[in-house]
């Protein structure tokens, strides 16, 4: 089984990066799906328009939380329209690669990093638009 | 650290004694067993021996073994070979929904062919039920298949009374035995069965050979054409060599297989008692009671099953999952889910198989690094008690 995957993916997966449930994040983005066995939350704090902390939760195959743990290693101090541009595909990249199976289902970690980076700007808008009020 | 093997069900280690018993017919007695010169005797008095060998251990004629190339051929031929030899009878077989694959993908194939299959249900426990097959036993059921034990979670069905039924009403019986022989007792004819599925490498033989008990008088169109071996059931120079192992294996494991049962029965119940005692909203997969010697499955709520694997890997403990991930397709396994386990429940499996090697002191390991470990990975999960998940689907275009 460890053969199936790259030296970085066991790396990440023995020694996540940034784990475990953030307190009072700016905002949250959760994808997957627990009937399909890939669920991951990922949790970020703003500081001038850039990415200051990051956390993850994931339940899933060795693959999701390598991806989980290397995405939150690519953004973290990046700005969020830096960090709304890493794509899966990029993730994969700094693993050295993932098995073909894996591409999809248990790399949803950049996906969950845009939908913080989306709620964050959709909350701020809101507030922005409460305010002109 | 001590490397610790807990995946008998996937395979066992080759036994010293069964190599060294089936060395010779690589080198000094290589004869083709049909050839009538003094080689090709010593080979076919091998197979011959061999061929007693098995009987005796089923409880069956020596002509009524076929050597195949392993569990997956011998379904095959079984399962295939009865229902085309049959089909002016019928069409209908009956199955289980927790059949190996080897059984499984073989019934898929014929209803392809025009055949009709009847997937029986389970209960919680993972046993096929006696009304179930009588119900769903029609004039036209030509074949049923229930697997002797299941590969994953270790029920053992009550296969003499499904073949009193099969008696009953006509229909040839198989069973696949894959797990079972070598393990318990396995007389095919207190099990009522026509037919019987068995594998070398799963009691110490080797890889690679296998075999099926066919019933005096039961016809099966062969799956393989050629120079008419096995009873005109199965051509292809014989792998002797893999058959003598498959002969002296099983021939050892018959010797002292109660005590040995009971030796690693013990070792189950502790390695159970200790998992659902010190690891919480964990559950045992299979019946309590009636389930092999040798197997343990568990379900642990709010984690994958891969990753627990590679974990408990890098503590030297090999163990097995039926969790989608760990293999090439992303179901998780038919098996729970016929249990009817909600599939976000069916991904946190583990299954620990037992063999001649594991001691107590494995046991005892095993139930101390693997707390930790599910602690670690359930810390890392999102899902909790309580938790409804919400998220976006991604991912699986």
């Amino acid at each position: 089984m460890a053969d199936v995957y790259s030296k970085k993916v066991m790396e990440h997966f023995y020694h996540p990066k940034n784990t475990g449930e953030m307190k009072k994040p700016d905002a949250v983005g959760e994808v997957g799906n627990p009937v399909c066995g890939d669920v991951m939350k990922l949790y970020i704090k703003v500081k001038d328009g850039k990415i200051a902390d990051i956390r993850f939760q994931t339940m899933g195959c060795a693959a999701a939380i390598a991806t989980s743990s290397m995405v939150t290693e690519l953004a973290k101090g990046k700005t969020l329209l830096e960090a709304k541009k890493i794509t899966r595909q990029d993730v994969a990249d700094a693993l050295s690669g993932l098995p073909p199976i894996k591409m999809h289902c248990s790399n949803l970690s950049a996906a969950a990093l845009h939908a913080a980076i989306d709620n964050y700007l959709m909350d701020n808008e809101k507030k922005a638009s409460k305010k002109k009020e | 650290m001590p490397e610790i093997y807990m995946d008998h069900a996937a395979t066992s280690p080759l036994s010293e004694e069964v190599l060294a018993a089936m060395k010779p017919y690589f080198s000094r007695k290589f004869g083709n067993a049909s050839s009538l010169h003094a080689f090709g005797r010593g080979a076919k008095e091998a197979l011959d021996a061999s061929r007693q060998q098995v009987a005796s251990a089923l409880g069956c004629l020596p002509e009524e073994i076929v050597f195949t190339s392993g569990g997956t051929e011998s379904d095959n031929l079984a399962i295939k070979g009865a229902c085309l030899a049959n089909r002016h009878k019928g069409n209908h077989i009956i199955t289980s929904k927790i059949e190996h694959p080897a059984v499984l993908a073989t019934c898929k194939y014929l209803e392809k062919q025009g055949f009709s299959v009847t997937y029986l249900p389970v209960t919680s426990d993972g046993f096929v039920r006696q009304q179930a097959v009588e119900a769903a036993i029609t004039d036209k059921t030509i074949l049923i298949t229930i697997m002797h034990a299941n590969n994953e979670i270790g029920t053992v069905q009550p296969i003499s009374k499904i073949g009193e039924i099969a008696k009953e009403r006509g229909a040839l019986f198989h069973t696949d035995a894959v797990q079972t022989v070598g393990k318990i007792k396995t007389d095919v004819n207190e099990l009522g069965v026509g037919m019987l599925s068995l594998s070398a490498h799963k009691f110490c033989g080797p890889k690679g050979v296998g075999a099926l008990f066919v019933k005096k008088g039961v016809r099966l169109e062969p799956l393989l054409h050629g120079g008419e071996h096995e009873r005109q059931m199965r051509s292809g120079t014989e792998n002797v060599a893999g058959i003598v192992g498959l002969a002296h294996a099983l021939a050892l494991s018959q010797m002292g297989m109660e005590k040995e049962a009971t030796r690693q029965m013990k070792l189950r119940d502790r390695l159970i008692e200790g998992v659902l005692s010190s690891i919480p909203e964990s559950r045992l997969h299979g019946s309590r009671e009636n389930r092999l010697p040798n197997n343990a499955n568990f379900g642990f709520k709010y984690i994958e099953g891969e990753g627990l694997l590679l974990m408990l890997d890098s503590k030297g403990v090999a163990a097995s999952t039926g969790s989608a991930c760990s293999s090439t397709k992303l179901e998780p396994s038919h098996v729970l889910l016929a249990l009817g386990l909600p599939p976000e429940d069916a991904h946190g499996s583990l299954r620990l198989t037992l063999g001649k090697s594991n001691t107590e002191n494995q046991v005892e390991r095993l139930l101390r690094v693997l707390p930790p470990i599910i602690n670690k990975l359930r810390k890392m999960s999102p899902m909790r008690a309580g938790v409804t998940w919400n998220g976006k689907e991604e991912g699986h275009g």
